[in-house]
């Protein structure tokens, strides 16, 4: 286990820069998701601890030796892949014992710790079989029993759930949760589901067009997102977005589209008549007389909540309930956004505007 | 399946004649689909193999009509030395070329593999000798080895590394030597070009996966590119064996046989016995004797093929 510093690093392919400098602090650990959308260079820049890309500039150290110019065998890292990359003429008992083959470890010692992670995993039964005779999440539990053998330093985990189908993919998670309350080795996952990345993490790493929008633990993050882009994709539904303008007259209120008024906490200093991007969640609409006039559009119950599509002000927002209001399409409503749990952006840079 | 396919006919419909039964069969339908190519076969593959192996039983020549002599042929060939030193010939061609063509192919597909500027035309080029005509580049090579004009004994010459020119063709080792070289040269783009496709389904994951796990390049080849390469070896080295054991053209027109019979294949021999000489059944009995050789050698790559448990194995996702 150690510490993972990452100083601003920045990766170009040819004349094409894809991370802009990115300073992200990993604590020995800790497990940290990086998320972010395709192409927002998290997966690059996993590659880059990993060792199988060049870093352009910048440093990245594990524990307190600088790796940039470390062989990916000697970072001490183990990295699950999106796809598994298991030998598919092994077995999964070769297929974990390989890296202390390669090591020349005794067939006694690979046996050992074969087992021992086979256990943890509950993949004993399996040991003999092929990768082709095992189904996805078995698999998956190959790859991660590779990595654990090892007793690296680092896990690295490269979408690793990507491939495997929905009510696998939330057992998978919890189980690589657990594995590492149990180990706690420090690990590094990729991932572009936030769900994934909210339950799982200690720290999130927001990456966007090859940059950090924003760090932090899960809940800071949904609670202060530090911008419009960080704000709308964490959390589901995504947060609703209006635009409008500041108004301070005695109370500060927020003028919605088509001169809809909005609740405002506090405003920001010296705002009135600002530009601003009004966010909401969801699940912070309430129904009451002094809230805004909605048309309801659709109304989606899941049982345990219920989404309704409703225009404010001729803008189309979602709202979550959990009580059991009796809705029907064209219904007139009023929906209150809670003052304390609202969100305001600059209009051009997407900044974050209040406290 | 046409049981199933078919649903019986109701009592109403039983008045309906045999041969519209039969034209809604569709097992005869199906026959009918299938006669072209089994017409096709029999009469280019299975007819010529079965009149050459019932030549072989006869003393046929050609104009005249043979009778059945049992295995005549068979045992005059047991006594024959010239037909021993063409098996023997004949293994020590397909050894040692094929196993060259192996490992030359090999290494140029894991060459051609690696990224380098103009891939695509070094790969286009690798399969110029699979293209020319073989007779073409045996007369070439014919040139190449000439005992007069041989460009290599020329510049050998010049260099003055030899005195005198090097009897390439008219001395048997070197005999030996040129036409399994011009094999070669003909045989390895074919092998080096299907395993680079073989090279080319390898997962780069599994090339990092290992590099993580610790692995040399040579440990990548060793343990993951090999073991993934089995099944596609064994395929072009059977083809490559084939071929090569049953090569006649190359020989014909760079040596034919000679000197003093020292690269008689057993294809050429059977050719120069039936149709130079007119032997047709004993020709024909030298022919059939490489049966049981390309037997032997598909034999090994099926039973080769069929040990990689790891290809097999139910799938369950």
């Amino acid at each position: 286990m150690s510490s993972v510093q990452i100083r601003d690093v920045r990766k170009s392919f040819g004349n094409f820069e894809v991370l802009h400098g990115v300073t992200i602090p990993i604590e020995d650990g800790q497990f940290v998701v990086l998320v972010g959308p395709s192409g927002c260079g998290k997966s690059t820049l996993l590659r880059m601890l990993a060792g199988l890309e060049n870093i352009t500039s910048g440093t990245i150290s594990i524990g307190d030796r600088v790796v940039n110019n470390v062989q990916p065998k000697e970072r001490d890292i183990a990295m699950v892949f999106q796809n598994y990359a298991l030998y598919p003429h092994m077995t999964v008992a070769e297929n974990m014992g390989f890296s202390l083959k390669l090591r020349n470890a005794s067939s006694d010692e690979i046996n050992k710790r074969v087992k021992r992670a086979a256990e943890i995993l509950a993949l004993s039964p399996l040991l003999d079989r092929y990768p082709r005779q095992l189904s996805g999440g078995q698999r998956q539990r190959v790859a991660m029993g590779r990595a654990i053998v090892r007793d690296p330093q680092v896990f690295l985990f490269d979408e690793p759930l990507s491939n495997l189908d929905a009510k696998l993919r939330v057992a998978m998670r919890t189980e690589i949760k657990e594995l590492h309350q149990r180990l706690k080795t420090t690990t590094v996952y990729v991932t572009h589901d936030q769900i994934e990345a909210m339950t799982m993490a200690d720290k999130i790493v927001v990456m966007h067009d090859g940059i950090v929008e924003q760090m932090g633990t899960p809940l800071e993050l949904y609670d202060k997102p530090d911008n419009q882009f960080v704000a709308g994709f964490i959390g589901s539904p995504a947060m609703n977005f209006l635009k409008g303008h500041v108004r301070v007259n005695g109370v500060a209120t927020f003028e919605g589209p088509n001169g809809v008024k909005l609740p405002l906490k506090t405003a920001p200093t010296a705002s009135d008549g600002r530009p601003a991007v009004y966010g909401v969640r969801p699940e912070h609409f309430t129904i009451a007389d002094d809230g805004a006039e909605a048309e309801i559009i659709v109304v989606e119950p899941t049982g345990s909540e219920t989404q309704v599509f409703a225009k404010v002000g001729g803008e189309q927002v979602v709202a979550v309930f959990r009580e059991r209001h009796q809705f029907n399409p064209g219904d007139k409503v009023r929906l209150k956004p809670d003052p304390s749990l609202v969100h305001l952006f600059d209009e051009a840079t997407g900044k974050r505007l209040n406290a | 399946m046409a049981d199933v396919a078919i649903p019986r006919a109701k009592p109403q419909m039983s008045e309906a004649s045999a041969w519209t039964q039969l034209k809604h069969n569709r097992n005869w339908l199906g026959f009918w689909f299938m006669v072209p190519a089994m017409a096709f076969l029999i009469f280019f593959l299975a007819y010529p193999l079965g009149l050459g192996i019932w030549l072989s039983f006869t003393d046929t020549r050609i104009g005249r009509v043979g009778h059945f002599i049992g295995t005549e042929n068979y045992e005059w060939l047991w006594d024959d030395s010239i037909f021993w030193l063409s098996v023997f010939n004949t293994l020590l061609y397909t050894f040692v070329a094929s196993a060259l063509k192996f490992a030359v192919g090999l290494y140029l597909a894991l060459l051609l593999n690696e990224h380098m500027p103009f891939k695509a035309m070094l790969r286009a080029m690798v399969l110029i000798p699979f293209i020319v005509p073989t007779v073409l580049s045996a007369l070439a090579f014919w040139w190449i080895f000439d005992s007069q004009f041989s460009i290599i004994s020329w510049s050998l010459k010049h260099l003055g590394l030899i005195s005198q020119n090097i009897n390439f063709l008219g001395d048997t080792t070197w005999a030996r030597i040129c036409v399994i070289f011009a094999n070669i040269w003909r045989g390895v783009p074919f092998v080096a070009i299907t395993l680079l496709a073989g090279l080319q389904t390898v997962s780069p994951s599994l090339y990092e996966a290992a590099t993580l796990d610790g692995a040399t390049r040579w440990q990548n080849f060793r343990y993951i590119t090999y073991p993934l390469l089995t099944p596609i070896i064994a395929v072009v080295m059977t083809f490559s064996v084939l071929f090569t054991f049953t090569d006649f053209q190359l020989i014909w027109a760079m040596t034919r046989g000679g000197p003093v019979n020292a690269t008689h294949l057993m294809a050429t021999l059977s050719y120069q016995r039936a149709i130079i000489a007119g032997q047709l059944g004993e020709g024909a009995a030298i022919s059939s004797a490489m049966i049981p050789f390309l037997l032997a050698a598909i034999m090994v790559s099926w039973f080769g093929l069929q040990r990689r448990k790891w290809q097999q194995g139910e799938s369950n996702d």
